[in-house]
């Protein structure tokens, strides 16, 4: 694919130079070149499914695509909240590695437990497990043991778009999406000895594919709606109502 | 008359004597067995005192003070009397049971075999004295009920045959079971209402019931009646209809010498899971839960029962046994000792017909299985799970991992955590994405670097400044900084948690603190007997 798009480039260059003033040309050449990319496919595009909420402001076009990698750093909520979206459908999906991941915490995400496989603890066979788990479950969480090569990754990465897994991964991945990682956290409800945590505003910092595409900051509140569950007293309620109302979603500028 | 001759053999109270065999009570205790609150078999003991079946409990005990009362298990009869069938189906072939206790048997066969009735039954007598059932009764008549009645005749009756024994078979001759049965009570043959009923017409006996015509019995008092007729006039129309033995599904194999690896072992076992899968097809069954035995050379059994969700082919049957020697261990390991005999026995099997594939495949599931049961080879049994919420106050102890393919605690799980009312002490609020499975030591200091205490009135002794996260085993999800010493921004607590305070072993006293630290992250911290710890993060 690489030797028509340099041949292509050169051809809109010359034509460029014609057209005389730099300006123009620099114009014409990136006019060019979104026509290029619009034709000719330089990635796999397997489609994928709408989100809803906060993750349509996070993930890039608005739905998490099917057959790629997402990396999500450092925060277990943002992966469940990813994790819910994927499922919101009843599909079933797999956590490979984390042996600490929190059930409860998942349950009040939206996140059915009955359709969910852990395999906490893979050790050395982690990336064993999750090729064979890519191969029939639509999404797969994974928290790498050790850094893979780009072979490994690349390997991967073709299971991945033969069977339409989304595959998120928790920490470095080298071919990914989309990377999503907290930058920021603001708690709500928690005081000087007094109140408890009721909330969140997460600024996650949103870099596209291989770190290369746009990138910006995302002001996210979690949870996303209140936790359902009758034991929560009138005042976790409330607060959660009113980081509803008041928070939502705010773009806080790109970087 | 082509009444066959039927051979039918009866225990008397056989439930006493199956209740007696399962509770290891002395023989000569007067007893009895209670279904719905009234005495449904007693022993002759308290027969002998008044006890009849059909008192209530209360007043079997009036009349027999020492009577020891148990429920009755129908299930336990049957299962008493499975291992007299065998012994009987020994020295006579096709023996039907009529209830538990009781027992017919073709004659025809018997009888060519040992010369004569009397023969025939005293042969079969014999053994059950063997048995430990010397009490034990023969009847030879035309037909099942006629011969059960025989064998259920007071002994001083004509008829009895034998010389050793000439009380316990009686024999009626061919042709003759109406006139046997006829100064019987109607009861014998018609149930409570019908009973009642002939008594208020006048019919009182199985002769006077006999000589009402069929049909008029028949159209009065509907089919019931005119089969109970039918009985009474000895022209029964059931048949003796032997029992089909149960097949025997076990399989297993012996290994000499000793196999001691695991690979081995899988390779040396394929043939036997194969017929055992097999066996089982043959009768249009499948297995959805078995027991594995596995005898070792230093004398130890290891029985472990594994369930599967769907049913078990013979390649998921060497994966158990696998699972089952290795333990958590891999697949490559040896064994401790030497394995010198595995069975495999069906503990649930079900007819194939329900397990089977729809049309069109049962879709996605059945891949979802095939890929966890692959995985389940790589990482050990219990390496793949689904997490269920359980009750309890630690968050740690709240979720339950359940292996794939294992039923799990379902509905009580499930009940307390979705539907039941909370735990008192259960933390409100967010709950933390990251609960560890141990708590992890960390360090919580107030200003003048001291640790942060609790003080016997449940309040913080001073407050919490500088916070230290646990040393991560794994690295990377804990923060990029390290270890040291972070300030604390934000706390609430102390929330105490106080468990069984009444078992000292078991009791447990945490105080919990959630705090936010300078780099922005919270944490649940639980102060316990050995200093802070956290017990969970929000990430």
């Amino acid at each position: 694919m690489s030797i028509p798009l340099t041949s292509e480039a050169r051809v809109a260059g010359s034509s460029a130079g014609t057209a005389g003033t730099a300006g123009s040309a620099a114009e014409r050449v990136s006019e060019l070149q979104a026509r290029i990319h619009g034709m000719q496919r330089d990635r796999w595009d397997g489609g994928g499914r709408p989100v809803s909420g906060v993750l349509a402001e996070l993930l890039p076009d608005g739905i998490l695509r099917t057959g790629v990698v997402y990396t999500v750093d450092n925060s277990t909520s943002l992966i469940m909240a990813v994790l819910a979206a994927a499922t919101a459908d009843g599909g079933w999906s797999a956590v490979v590695g984390l042996p600490d991941f929190g059930a409860e915490a998942a349950i009040g995400f939206g996140i059915d437990l009955e359709r969910v496989v852990l395999v906490p603890s893979p050790a050395d066979q982690w990336l064993a497990v999750t090729a064979a788990l890519v191969d029939v479950l639509p999404v797969v969480v994974v928290h790498p043991e050790r850094a893979v090569g780009d072979a490994e990754a690349a390997r991967l990465g073709a299971r991945l778009r033969q069977s339409g897994c989304t595959l998120i991964v928790a920490g470095a991945w080298s071919q990914s999406e989309a990377a999503l990682r907290v930058t920021g956290t603001r708690w709500e409800g928690l005081g000087a000895g007094h109140g408890y945590l009721a909330g969140r505003d997460l600024t996650v910092h949103v870099s596209g594919r291989n770190g290369s595409g746009p990138r910006r900051s995302t002001l996210v509140h979690l949870p996303e709606v209140a936790a359902p569950g009758d034991a929560e007293p009138v005042v976790r309620r409330e607060s959660g109502r009113r980081g509803r109302a008041g928070a939502g979603i705010r773009k806080s500028g790109r970087s | 008359m082509n009444r066959e001759r039927t051979i039918v053999l009866w225990c008397p109270d056989w439930p006493v004597r199956a209740a007696r065999s399962a509770t290891d009570l002395p023989a000569d205790t007067p007893m009895a067995l209670i279904d719905h609150r009234m005495v449904f078999a007693c022993s002759p003991e308290a027969r002998r005192l008044g006890v009849r079946r059909g008192l209530t409990v209360r007043e079997a005990q009036f009349r027999c003070t020492d009577l020891i009362v148990l429920p009755y298990d129908p299930a336990l009869d049957r299962r008493a009397f499975e291992p007299v069938l065998d012994g009987l189906e020994d020295i006579a072939p096709g023996v039907a049971v009529l209830r538990p206790g009781t027992c017919a048997i073709r004659a025809r066969g018997p009888v060519r075999y040992y010369g004569s009735e009397a023969a025939a039954a005293r042969a079969m007598l014999d053994y059950l004295h063997g048995a430990g059932l010397p009490e034990a009764r023969a009847g030879i008549a035309d037909g099942p009920f006629a011969a059960e009645q025989a064998a259920r005749a007071p002994a001083t009756g004509p008829g009895g045959v034998g010389s050793e024994s000439p009380d316990r078979v009686r024999i009626v001759p061919s042709g003759e079971s109406a006139a046997f049965l006829a100064p019987l009570p109607v009861s014998a043959v018609a149930d409570a209402g019908l009973g009642t009923l002939l008594a208020r017409l006048g019919v009182h006996t199985l002769g006077q019931l006999a000589a009402l015509p069929a049909l008029d019995v028949h159209r009065r008092f509907g089919a019931a009646a005119a089969q109970a007729h039918a009985r009474a006039a000895g022209r029964e129309h059931e048949e003796v209809v032997p029992r089909t033995p149960t097949p025997v599904f076990d399989r297993g194999q012996e290994f000499e010498p000793a196999l001691d690896r695991i690979d081995q072992l899988a390779f040396a076992l394929r043939s036997t899971a194969d017929t055992f899968v097999l066996a089982l097809r043959e009768q249009t069954l499948v297995c959805t839960a078995v027991s594995i035995l596995v005898s070792t050379e230093d004398g130890l059994l290891t029985e472990r029962t594994w369930r599967h969700p769907r049913w078990f082919t013979a390649s998921d049957l060497i994966d158990r046994v696998r699972w089952q020697l290795q333990g958590e261990g891999r697949a490559d390991s040896g064994l401790a000792a030497g394995v010198i005999r595995v069975t495999f026995s069906p503990d649930r099997v079900d007819a194939v017909a329900n397990h089977e594939d729809g049309l069109w495949g049962t879709g996605p599931d059945e891949r979802i299985h095939h890929a966890l049961t692959r995985v389940q080879g790589l990482v050990g049994h219990a390496g793949v799970v689904t997490a269920a919420i359980s009750g309890g106050r630690m968050l740690a102890d709240r979720q339950l991992w359940v292996p794939w393919g294992d039923d799990g605690a379902g509905p009580p799980g499930r009940a307390s955590g979705g539907d039941a009312r909370p735990w008192s002490g259960s933390l409100g609020g967010l709950l933390p994405a990251t609960v560890y499975r141990e708590r992890r030591p960390v360090t919580l200091v107030t200003d003048d670097g001291h640790a942060l205490r609790v003080d016997d009135r449940g309040a913080l002794v001073g407050e919490p400044a500088r916070f230290s996260p646990p040393r991560s085993a794994a690295g990377g999800t804990e923060g990029s900084t390290g270890t040291e010493p972070r300030t604390v921004v934000a706390w609430a607590g102390p929330w105490p948690v106080l468990e069984r305070w009444w078992d000292t072993p078991a009791g447990r006293t945490v105080q919990r603190v959630q705090i936010v630290e300078e780099h922005g992250s919270a944490w649940l911290l639980a102060l316990d007997g050995d200093g802070w710890r956290a017990e969970a993060r929000y990430d």
